[in-house]
């Protein structure tokens, strides 16, 4: 079996495109569009908060007062268009105010005086400015409000009748998980393409070179054969999870936490911690992966088959996202899943208890190697030496 | 020595192999002789076990492969009709992963590889990679992997095919030496100047059965023809495949 394995790795290592594209791309790209897309977002979020807001408001007349206290706070007061729907239709503007000629009059008689706030609320870029207009105007209407009962001789306190205070228990590191939420995924995907391409190659590839045949004639029981191969997979899959992992965590040092008010728990323990807990599956995709690899006439037929297998470390991550529930102990039986959640409760720096982590290890691994023994007969039938069957 | 006995293999309805028996003694080259199609590497598949024989006994140096598979493939050296190497390992790697997968230690693989190197004369190409080889090279490395472990008894299946004059001329000149070693040599093809310039005993086979068995002067006879052509036409009764 050793040297089937060693012939497999110096073969595949000598390929300049599979060490380019399962070692390098394949790991190190998720890292970096991460770390790309969630320091853009966040910049963009600060940039927006902390911009002065300008607001183009129609019909300033009718409120001096109100536009008056808008320019006191810090808002640049533009000159209406001439169609301001349209000017939000076109994106011209983000966010327009509108005072109806109506004003005036409602506001002397104490009645509630109508504005109009006018935006997409589809085109996500303008939640930031629309947020702080409304949280401007509320903030006018209440000064005002409380003003006019302090007038009447009632204190304002009696307008309130409930004070809500909620006490938010999250902390730095679960914030954090909320954003490292899809890690469990690329953690699952980037084994998956760490074995993919050298299970096709060990597979299809060999008996379309016609090196097959050959290679079963030498006096090794042919399990070994497939043994070796399936290591060697194996193998190149944990290179590319620990590449990836390593990458990951050194990338998210470039984050800016700090101003995220969050902190991301990956750090070296939390990533060998994932590594072991994934280790299983690396074998149970070599295993899926050349099962399918094997039974398939060509190498392209191999990519077809193998690339529709890809949506499987899919399955645990879109289960949790359409129905977030607590960890409970069956999912932790569960090949895949139990990564996927105990992968989620760690970054979220959840203590997580050693029965957890072994439950799902053992049951990985057992469905991995029942995978692996049905491999490891497959060379038994002569359809998939010849490839006519 | 090979001995086969009324050896029959089916795949699905098609009957490949119906009723072959044939003796291939040590010290001697045997021909397998017969038209594309005529069950030639089906036979030889069942002898280096790769296939099962639906009926029929067989035996290697009287060992049944059937029922020690192990044993049968480390005497046999099998050129089989698929002759991929590893286009990235270079000659001496493909040669020695197969001496590995023989479970020879290195000491043994590289004493044997410095004689197979001189005897079919790979100096040149042994340290490239076979990437970019000619048939020819190709061939030789071939070989070189099937006789590391210096089989007693050796299958070739079609050994000539795509091969230029002189890599033919250099390939019956070993086989010529491992007759002389006294090894038992069994090779398939359905080229006639081959076996009239190499066997010792031909075997011609058409149709799944045995047609005629014998050195060449006894088909010649048995046939009443005065050209080995004339007598294998005769033989299996038409001349369909052969020139394919």
């Amino acid at each position: 079996m050793i040297p089937v394995f060693k012939k497999e790795l110096i073969e595949n290592l000598r390929d300049r495109r599979v060490v380019l594209n399962t070692l390098v791309l394949g790991p190190l790209a998720a890292p970096f569009i991460f770390v790309l897309i969630v320091a853009f977002t966040v910049q963009q979020a600060i940039d927006r908060a902390e911009a002065e807001l300008e607001l183009v408001v129609v019909g300033a007349e009718h409120a001096p007062n109100l536009v008056r206290w808008l320019t006191q706070q810090g808002v640049v007061v533009k000159d209406p268009p001439s169609d301001p729907e349209q000017a939000i239709r076109d994106e011209d503007e983000e966010v327009i105010l509108r005072i109806p000629a109506s004003f005036p009059e409602a506001w002397t008689a104490g009645r509630p005086a109508v504005v109009e706030v006018l935006t997409d609320r589809s085109r996500r870029y303008a939640g930031t400015s629309l947020a702080r207009v409304e949280s401007l105007l509320q903030g006018y209407s209440r000064q005002i409000g409380q003003l006019r009962l302090q007038l009447r001789g009632v204190t304002p306190e009696l307008s309130q009748a409930l004070r809500v205070q909620t006490v938010d228990l999250s902390t730095p590191e679960s914030r954090g998980g909320l954003i490292l939420a899809f890690l469990p995924y690329v953690v699952l995907i980037t084994v998956f393409i760490g074995a993919m391409h050298m299970a096709i190659d060990t597979t299809s590839g060999e008996r379309e070179r016609r090196s097959l045949e050959p290679l079963l004639i030498n006096p090794l029981p042919r399990w070994q054969i497939m043994g070796g191969k399936l290591l060697a997979t194996t193998a190149f899959a944990l290179a590319t999870l620990a590449i990836g992992l390593v990458a990951f965590t050194w990338a998210l040092k470039f984050l800016p936490t700090a101003q995220m008010d969050m902190a991301l728990n990956l750090d070296w323990r939390v990533a060998v911690t994932a590594f072991v807990l994934v280790l299983p599956v690396a074998l149970l995709a070599s295993a899926v992966l050349i099962i399918l690899a094997a039974f398939a006439k060509s190498f392209r037929e191999a990519q077809s088959y193998v690339g529709l297998i890809m949506f499987i470390p899919m399955i645990p991550s879109f289960w949790i996202l359409i129905n977030p529930s607590r960890l409970e102990t069956w999912m932790t039986w569960v090949p895949l899943l139990s990564q996927s959640i105990l992968i989620l409760e760690m970054v979220r720096g959840e203590t997580i208890q050693f029965a957890w982590m072994a439950t799902s290890f053992v049951s990985t691994g057992i469905l991995a190697l029942l995978l692996a023994a049905v491999a490891g007969s497959l060379y038994n039938r002569p359809g998939l030496i010849f490839g006519d069957g | 020595m090979i001995e086969a006995r009324n050896l029959r293999k089916c795949f699905g309805k098609v009957v490949a192999v119906d009723d072959v028996s044939f003796r291939a003694e040590d010290g001697q080259i045997t021909g397998l002789l017969g038209p594309n199609g005529a069950g030639k590497t089906t036979t030889l598949r069942m002898l280096y076990t790769l296939l099962q024989p639906d009926s029929g006994e067989m035996t290697v140096d009287g060992i049944d492969p059937r029922r020690e598979p192990l044993a049968v493939k480390r005497r046999l050296g099998v050129v089989p009709d698929s002759r991929g190497l590893y286009d990235r390992l270079t000659a001496r790697e493909n040669v020695r992963y197969y001496g590995e997968l023989h479970g020879l230690d290195r000491a043994a693989i590289d004493t044997r590889l410095q004689e197979l190197i001189r005897v079919l004369d790979m100096g040149d190409f042994i340290d490239r990679r076979t990437q970019g080889f000619s048939q020819g090279q190709r061939v030789k490395v071939a070989i070189a992997r099937a006789m590391i472990h210096d089989p007693r008894t050796v299958l070739l299946d079609e050994p000539s095919n795509g091969l230029d004059v002189m890599s033919t001329r250099a390939l019956r000149g070993y086989l010529q030496e491992l007759r002389r070693e006294g090894r038992c040599v069994v090779l398939s093809t359905h080229i006639m100047q081959e076996v009239a310039a190499l066997c010792d005993r031909i075997v011609i086979i058409a149709r799944g059965r045995i047609a005629a068995e014998g050195t060449a002067d006894r088909l010649l006879a048995q046939s009443g023809a005065s050209t080995l052509e004339d007598a294998f036409v005769k033989l299996i009764g038409s001349d369909e495949g052969l020139l394919a």
